[in-house]
């Protein structure tokens, strides 16, 4: 596991201007990797347009309890960009009058804001139908003023979101560090006791799953029952859906990718996987990302590549749905990981897994 | 760099080989891909089993790529190395086994 940020380290992979210089001129032994725009183009799906706005996706801030191996934020506790309460009102004016039906607030770990608890009330209040917080889980045992957020997310009716990289210890720990396997499922263990992941309970608990390693992942359907199965018979852990998730050549992921020789299989296993019908419903199609001051991206990854949306408006403080709905979403050769196989987005796959060898 | 009989890029063109045998080429991929279809046996359980062949094939072209499924389909180190260990075992019980037929000759020829 990393020890901290690429960018406390002062990687060059810290900046987004370099990371798109790889994606885009990245040096091939075997092939030219076709580009993505080219790839839509044969179905007609160039320029990818935004529809209607659905999800609101908001990043309260890059410091995390954790440094994840993977990790496309570059998050860690040495990160200190964090949403202020300005920034967070004015997000509640577009929440209360877009039409949005789901809020997504993601991190690093956004429990770690100081305002998080604040949001969360406020923007329960507006009547939005799905509230999602990604919680990375290690957060509610870190410290014991977190340890009441189970019975916190519980009063708000939260959607909780959680990342579980495997069953089993070995895989999850080596992905996002020692000791988070067992504190993972201690409060997995307590989010169950408040009644959350229960078969007929509205208290809604999903887990994602995402390779710890330079490899796709596999049928999310049968990855689910593997889940189920295994953390129910291991840790009596019962939770709703499995959300499988392809990494994206991105920050500390594309850094392994390259430092471990793996890159250029990676990006040709993606291209290979590539499925057109998974183009179609892509998240940054009914989504808005907005990073911790406000500006606003297509969706989280083009967020950390600093590609902001191609519209006049470029901050929450002159949200204007006419003049982002129909916008042209911006791509490159990243968009790749979100449509290899059954396609993947931040609820996981985007069509119906296909059976067969992948 | 040095040349070898075998590539690591040639995986990726395995779906060339219908360039000159189309029909048999097709024929052979459909067969296959039905092979490992979620059956009365999990497309997980058929990988595995995939991995243990490769190894006693030694095909290093099949060991890639059912590593890869593999862990895809979340399955373990141990998993795999287990699952090695059957197919060495068969192996090796199929060189064992025929032990029994020259014995059976020597006894034969030689009382």
């Amino acid at each position: 596991m990393a020890v901290k940020s690429l960018k406390k380290q002062g990687s060059d992979l810290a900046q987004s201007n370099k990371q798109l210089e790889i994606l885009s001129n990245g040096i091939f032994q075997s092939g030219e990797l076709p580009t993505f725009k080219n790839k839509i183009s044969e179905t007609n799906q160039f320029p990818l347009k935004a529809k209607k706005l659905e999800i609101l996706q908001i990043n309260v801030g890059y410091m995390c309890n954790q440094v994840c191996d993977h990790c496309h934020v570059d998050a860690g506790p040495d990160r200190k960009e964090i949403m202020t309460r300005d920034t967070m009102r004015q997000c509640l004016e577009v929440i209360k009058n877009s039409g949005a039906h789901t809020l997504d607030l993601t991190g690093g770990a956004p429990e770690m804001n100081p305002d998080f608890r604040w949001f969360v009330e406020e923007a329960a209040k507006v009547g939005i139908k799905d509230f999602i917080v990604r919680s990375n889980l290690t957060i509610i045992r870190a410290n014991k003023k977190y340890y009441d957020l189970p019975e916190f997310f519980k009063k708000h009716n939260v959607h909780v979101v959680s990342s579980m990289p495997h069953w089993t210890r070995g895989k999850t720990d080596k992905q996002r560090g020692d000791g988070v396997f067992d504190k993972s499922i201690k409060a997995l263990q307590e989010l169950n006791a408040v009644g959350y992941g229960m078969p007929n309970s509205d208290l809604r608990l999903d887990l994602v799953y995402n390779p710890s390693g330079a490899f796709l992942p596999g049928d999310q359907a049968s990855m689910e029952k593997d889940f189920k199965k295994a953390l129910l018979e291991d840790f009596n852990i019962q939770f709703h859906n499995l959300f499988a998730i392809t990494n994206l050549p991105i920050a500390r992921f594309l850094d392994y990718l390259i430092a471990s020789e793996n890159y250029e299989d990676y990006m040709f296993s993606l291209v290979e996987a590539y499925n057109p019908a998974a183009v179609k419903n892509v998240m940054c199609t009914n989504t808005l990302s907005i990073s911790w001051d406000g500006y606003l991206f297509d969706c989280d990854f083009n967020q950390m590549l600093e590609l902001p949306v191609n519209s006049k408006v470029k901050h929450i403080s002159e949200y204007n749905e006419e003049l982002l709905e129909g916008r042209n979403i911006v791509i490159s050769q990243h968009c790749y990981g979100c449509t290899a196989g059954a396609g993947s987005s931040c609820q996981g796959n985007t069509i119906p897994a296909e059976a067969g060898i992948s | 760099m040095s040349k070898t009989y075998y590539d690591p890029a040639d995986l990726r063109k395995f779906g060339n080989i219908t360039e000159w045998s189309e029909e048999l080429g097709n024929k052979f991929f459909e067969y296959y891909g039905k092979v490992f279809e979620e059956g009365a046996l999990t497309a997980r359980e058929k990988s595995l089993i995939a991995l243990a062949v490769a190894h006693t094939e030694q095909c290093p072209y099949c060991i890639d790529a059912y590593s890869k499924d593999t862990l895809q389909r979340g399955v373990t180190k141990e998993e795999m190395m287990e699952a090695i260990h059957v197919g060495a075992a068969i192996k090796s019980g199929a060189t064992l086994v025929h032990g029994v037929q020259m014995m059976n000759k020597v006894n034969k020829l030689d009382g």
